[in-house]
């Protein structure tokens, strides 16, 4: 077996099982965790509270008028490099063709001139995401290995697809082995690490907003 | 075949036929600028050949089905009349000469004692060396003995076809007659692999020529094939590939994308990993190549290319299963199995979290009550 071939056959089992197995386990162990219990009287009705919460989601996810100065540039930062990634994933013809062969959906893609374009650009905003990171002492002192290997392997995945479609560095099949076995490490690590926040994101604020909701705060 | 005139260099050789000194060397330079060769090899290639015997050249047919030997009689420059009447002296070919039985090799034998050290060896087909080599014999010895014995005094070895250079379609799963290709049977000697199925006719012939012309091994990838036809891929070279960068893909091999000449990468075309020259000298003399008339490369020349999967399948898909199973459905029940194990891995956790809780709220509550 090649590695084109171990990498998009045994590995990539080995990945999605490890990817399955690991999100469900940590979403049920999260998910099942107790909330402590809280003893003051509720400032608000039930439908008031899960209100609260939805309405948390929606707000978190726009910048906030009042310190839209300085966080609006990060927020747009972080919209700008997922929305590429995105694009890049699900609208790359031969994604398109790989998410068909594993799920048997298809959809229309993009050329892919317009992916190489988002790419290089999704690219440069990682770059630039990282810049951030490490520059602001604030998120320097928050980031972990985990920040960073996340945002590694993220890239690794990124810069291989590029060169596999541009081919250039190597032969195409080794690109293109090397692509799907970063993406094979992604999945793996994917569970375990701050990727999670793909699953966690909104059910955390909405959780964060019902309780809020539940002690009379606006969300 | 051409007892008569072995004594003859190639220059003596052409002059017989008429053929003038000049003349030969501008059919050598033609020959070196298609093999891609610097201009000076030209004169240097006609001024080899010219001075010298005919090389001897012994051709062995083994597990294969004679298409690589149908394709070399097709080729267009040199031709194959051309190369074995005044530039080699094609000894031994089972197929092409007019001996059989004990004759045939007689000639064999006496070429290969003749020329030992010297000659080149042509191998085309695998080797099955199951049932100790006994799916595969001639005059009462196997294939995978004459290959050893033939091997000895060559000068260098040509394997023509994918068969010979890495096994192909007998060498497949399950390969059931334990075929090998020639390079796991024979290790000490100089190996030229030409892979196809069948190679493209002036692929062979042009290896052929550069061999014996500038008497050494050519630049050769990591497949040992020759970089000059196998340097660059099918899709680098493919004239639909403009499509393939605009995004614009048959889906059908009847659609309107397919009578557009758009790409056929979704309909499983394999020339982004295959190498070969298909593209740029195409077959029949230059008039067309699988993708040119519809249908998308099988990567032929690549090894093991009957084990990857479908040809129908894009190279971007993913391989599960077995041919036949419906990979979405495998992906859903390896998916669902995961799954539940992970279900019951997050359960076991929170229980044991919420343990964890329950006992330290208590405490925290004992602590506030003084109890």
């Amino acid at each position: 077996m090649d590695l084109l071939g171990f990498a998009r056959g045994p590995a990539l089992k080995v990945a999605l099982v490890v990817f399955c197995l690991g999100v469900v386990w940590r979403i049920l162990g999260f998910g099942l965790l107790r909330i402590r219990r809280d003893w003051n009287r509720p400032r608000a009705s039930m439908l008031k509270y899960l209100f609260g919460g939805a309405l948390t989601v929606a707000t978190r996810s726009i910048p906030h008028p009042e310190f839209i100065a300085r966080t609006g540039p990060g927020e747009a930062l972080g919209y700008s490099y997922h929305l590429g990634l995105f694009a890049v994933v699900l609208l790359f013809t031969p994604h398109i063709l790989f998410l068909r062969s594993l799920f048997g959906l298809r959809w229309p893609g993009l050329p892919s001139g317009v992916i190489t374009v988002i790419s290089v650009l999704t690219l440069t905003l990682f770059l630039a995401v990282l810049f951030r990171r490490v520059t602001n002492p604030v998120m320097r002192m928050l980031s972990n290995f985990d920040d960073y290997f996340s945002w590694f392997i993220t890239m690794v995945v990124l810069v291989t697809g590029l060169a596999t479609t541009a081919h250039v560095g190597a032969r195409y099949e080794t690109l293109l082995a090397l692509h799907i076995l970063s993406v094979d490490v992604l999945l793996i690590w994917f569970p375990f690490g701050k990727l999670m926040h793909a699953f966690y994101i909104f059910p955390s604020r909405a959780i964060n907003g019902a309780l809020l909701a539940r002690k009379g705060a606006a969300s | 075949m051409t007892q008569d005139n072995d004594a003859l260099t190639v220059g003596q050789m052409l002059l017989k036929h008429g053929i003038s000194r000049r003349g030969f060397i501008q059919y050598c330079t033609a020959v070196a600028s298609s093999l891609a060769l610097p201009p000076w090899m030209g004169p240097a290639m006609a001024e080899q050949l010219r001075s010298g015997p005919r090389p001897s050249v012994v051709y062995l047919s083994f597990q294969e089905c004679t298409g690589c030997l149908e394709s070399l009689t097709r080729s267009f420059s040199p031709t194959i009349e051309n190369l074995i009447f005044n530039t080699i002296s094609l000894d031994y070919n089972d197929t092409l000469m007019a001996a059989s039985g004990e004759a045939a090799e007689a000639a064999r034998n006496k070429a290969m004692q003749d020329n030992f050290g010297k000659y080149v060896l042509v191998v085309d087909g695998s080797v099955p060396t199951d049932a100790g080599g006994g799916y595969c014999m001639a005059g009462g010895r196997s294939a995978v003995d004459i290959l050893r014995e033939a091997a000895k005094g060559a000068a260098a070895i040509v394997c023509v076809g994918t068969c010979s250079a890495f096994g192909g379609i007998p060498f497949a799963d399950p390969n059931p007659t334990g075929a090998w290709p020639v390079s796991a049977i024979v290790g000490d000697k100089p190996i030229i692999n030409v892979s196809g199925c069948p190679p493209i006719p002036e692929v062979i012939t042009g290896t052929l020529l550069q061999f014996v012309s500038t008497g050494r091994v050519p630049d050769l990838d990591e497949h040992r094939r020759p970089k000059v036809f196998f340097g660059n891929s099918i899709h680098d070279r493919c004239y639909r590939r403009p499509f393939y960068d605009q995004g614009k893909f048959a889906k059908s091999f009847d659609d309107e994308g397919a009578r557009n000449g758009w790409c056929l990468y979704e309909l499983g075309c394999k020339g982004p990993t295959t190498y070969n020259a298909c593209a740029t000298l195409k077959w029949n003399g230059g008039t067309s190549f699988p993708i040119e008339s519809g249908h998308g490369c099988l990567g032929c020349s690549e090894p093991g290319f009957w084990d990857k999967g479908s040809f129908y399948s894009a190279l971007s898909s993913a391989a599960w299963g077995k041919a036949g199973e419906s990979t979405p459905l495998r992906v859903l029940e390896v998916g669902a199995g995961a799954a539940a194990v992970g279900a019951a891995l997050g359960l076991a956790a929170a229980g044991s979290a919420r343990l964890r809780q329950h006992r330290s709220e208590q405490q925290t509550d004992d602590e506030t009550t003084g109890g």
